[in-house]
């Protein structure tokens, strides 16, 4: 995690080093395949997915978890959707059986419109889960006291929004996640949700984030292939550029060609 | 005995959730339990018996964000 690491570093969570700073959902792709390629072209070392409710004789978990098995990729579940501590925990556990994984993304939705998390939920549910040998992922705001508590309740890495999710509206908050990160300088720290275009997740790696979460950005773009493989580059720039020490702002113009032997002077 | 499955209210006779999922067609799906909002493991299923007014959930893996 250190600022000036070897361009190959990667982000390790709870122990397990991915190959990718990119985290990309499977919902809303117009097909598998194209999911596939997705992923494909990106990179993406880890995979979200849910447990959503099956039909008897239905079999669809079977085939979806086929194709997922297919990517050679980190399974990352969430708990979407869930509003309150018992059901997050309960769909966690549910997850954990069907996908053979302790980590979860912990979500705890506290507001309809906004979907962002309820605080208080979030901090207790991830406490019941790590002392029941979760590996918790929990999606949160950048609000530092919030994160605070997330580590006391035994997370190792941390993933704040973005913007709320779905929206596309990038980084709302530059100034507290770049506290976030100045707090915590060697904790994983995940952008999740919010992005819409690749530059706002370049910026993510300039603020020194390890890595992004998207699901929407890709998969309702145009050609979500592609979007994913832009995605995929500017977090490779943003993070070279984060590796390499940018220059400080300055609100004065200054020359960059030489002063000293210009002619007519 | 009525309970209710995913949501639906149904009648059954089955004495136990492992019995549940064959009457309903789920015998080999890759599928998690719960029942009442408390997880019930693959492996307690047999064990598991069912009460009048139960609320069950069988969920199986979906695309996620």
């Amino acid at each position: 995690m250190s600022r000036h690491g070897k361009g190959a570093d990667m982000p390790v969570f709870y122990e397990t080093e991915v190959s990718s700073r990119l985290m990309l959902g499977t919902a809303q792709y117009p097909s598998p395949a194209i999911l596939a390629e997705a992923f494909k072209r990106s990179g993406a070392g880890i995979a979200t997915v849910s447990v959503r409710r099956e039909a008897g004789g239905e079999r669809a978990g079977q085939a979806f978890w086929d194709m997922i098995a297919d990517l050679g990729v980190h399974v990352l579940p969430n708990t979407a959707g869930c509003h309150s501590v018992r059901e997050a925990v309960t769909t966690a556990q549910m997850a954990r059986e069907l996908f053979d994984t302790n980590w979860i993304k912990l979500e705890v939705i506290g507001h309809a419109d906004t979907l962002q998390p309820d605080p208080f939920g979030l901090v207790e549910a991830a406490r019941i889960l790590t002392d029941d040998g979760f590996q918790v992922f929990p999606y949160c705001t950048e609000d530092l006291v919030l994160c605070e508590r997330l580590v006391e309740a035994g997370c190792r890495v941390l993933m704040p929004w973005g913007a709320p999710i779905g929206t596309g509206l990038g980084l709302n908050n530059i100034y507290g996640l770049r506290s976030l990160r100045a707090h915590f300088p060697d904790l994983p720290l995940v952008i999740d949700a919010g992005l819409g275009l690749p530059s706002q997740a370049a910026h993510a790696m300039e603020l020194g984030y390890d890595a992004v979460l998207l699901n929407t950005a890709v998969a309702k773009a145009g050609d979500p292939a592609a979007m994913a493989e832009g995605f995929a580059r500017a977090l490779e720039a943003g993070r070279l550029a984060y590796e390499a020490d940018p220059m400080e702002p300055r609100d004065m113009a200054a020359p960059s060609t030489p002063v000293f032997g210009r002619a007519f002077t | 005995m009525k309970i209710t499955v995913n949501g639906t209210p149904r009648d059954s006779t089955a004495a136990t959730l492992d019995a549940l999922l064959v009457e309903l067609g789920y015998g080999g799906a890759k599928v998690a339990t719960a029942v009442n909002e408390s997880f019930v493991p693959a492996a307690i299923r047999p064990e598991q018996r069912l009460n009048e007014g139960d609320r069950i959930e069988i969920v199986a893996p979906r695309q996620g964000g």
